[in-house]
């Protein structure tokens, strides 16, 4: 996590986000970015409490909130009861919610607080190479939301705010993946 | 971006052997951001602590400074923070037996520091003296 920070502008900026900020966080109101302004969401290889191996395109089709967390953050501890939310309300038509704990102290540390928020989607324990692959992500938390063909369509940075979370999950739900959509265009012509 | 604690390099600390010597750490958070105290009134914060590890010093007590109540956007209720310019005094026994002359004296300062939206991963910084022992 010590080295996330010299990729954080490359990063971010590669990401769509734009600007770093250097002052305190002011809320993110990330829109969901157009269709031709989303680039690939960094895949990415992270373990789960059982050790099973999980890949972002482990989710392909599927809409991801991907939410970048700690057990020692206060904001995090916040959005993390939407999430249970949006998991629970959103799960059959095609989302997931994706934890990564860029805890230290690992899974000691997270395993006790999975259970007391009763997060009932997957945890990972993330690393340092992921955070620098999804822009250096150092302030926690970070979110993105990843659309049906895996590119990142908003990042909120800092406590956002719930009802631009699902603003962008309602809307990206709707839109069926590219090759879903070109095939139902085939075949209508 | 994460916020940095600014620790300016501590004097030469002058001690006779038998006797308390008091080193005070000046640290800075610039505006805006805030690290816990170190007795947050909340488990999963963590705390501000400084841990002398190594040399011929005993640590007696460790004074932090005096913790403010704040409330942030992301809690219920206000937190145990401090902000700005703070201090930590550490007061040392020094011992009779000590040798003469100059020795280091190392420790590390750990912080956990939020803005009002955002919180950043914990940082040790070290700190070191030097102590003339007389």
């Amino acid at each position: 996590m010590r080295n996330a920070l010299r990729l954080a502008l490359v990063g971010l900026t590669a990401l769509g986000l734009g600007t770093v900020a250097c002052a305190p966080q002011e809320p993110v109101r990330a829109a969901v970015k157009d269709d031709k302004d989303r680039k690939t969401a960094p895949e990415f290889e992270l373990k789960d409490v059982n050790g099973k191996v999980v890949h972002l395109s482990d989710f392909k089709g599927k809409v991801v909130l991907v939410d970048f967390w700690a057990t020692w953050c206060g904001p995090c501890a916040i959005e993390i009861p939407w999430f249970v939310d949006f998991q629970r309300k959103y799960k059959d038509r095609g989302f997931e919610v994706v934890g990564i704990s860029m805890d230290d102290d690992g899974w000691k540390a997270i395993t006790p607080f999975v259970s007391e928020k009763k997060i009932n989607y997957r945890i990972l324990l993330g690393d340092d190479k992921t955070g620098d692959l999804y822009g250096g992500v150092e302030a926690l938390p970070t979110t993105f939301v990843v659309d049906r063909d895996g590119r990142v369509a908003s990042v909120h940075v800092g406590l956002a705010n719930k009802k631009d979370f699902e603003d962008a999950i309602e809307k990206l739900l709707e839109t069926p993946p590219a090759s879903v959509a070109k095939s139902a265009g085939h075949s209508g012509s | 971006m994460a916020p940095t604690l600014s620790v300016p390099p501590l004097p030469t600390v002058k001690a006779k052997k038998g006797s308390d010597v008091t080193v005070t750490l000046k640290a800075s958070l610039p505006s805006g951001y805030h690290a816990n105290s170190n007795k947050p009134t909340e488990a999963y914060l963590i705390p501000l602590t400084l841990k002398w590890t190594a040399g011929p010093l005993q640590v007696e007590t460790i004074t932090y400074p005096k913790a403010e109540m704040e409330k942030y956007s992301f809690s219920d209720k206000p937190i145990s923070v401090v902000t700005g310019e703070f201090s930590i005094a550490t007061k040392f026994k020094v011992p009779a037996d000590a040798q003469s002359g100059p020795a280091a004296q190392t420790g590390t300062l750990r912080y956990q520091a939020c803005d009002n939206k955002a919180c950043y991963p914990p940082k040790n910084l070290p700190v070191n003296v030097t102590v003339s022992l007389e």
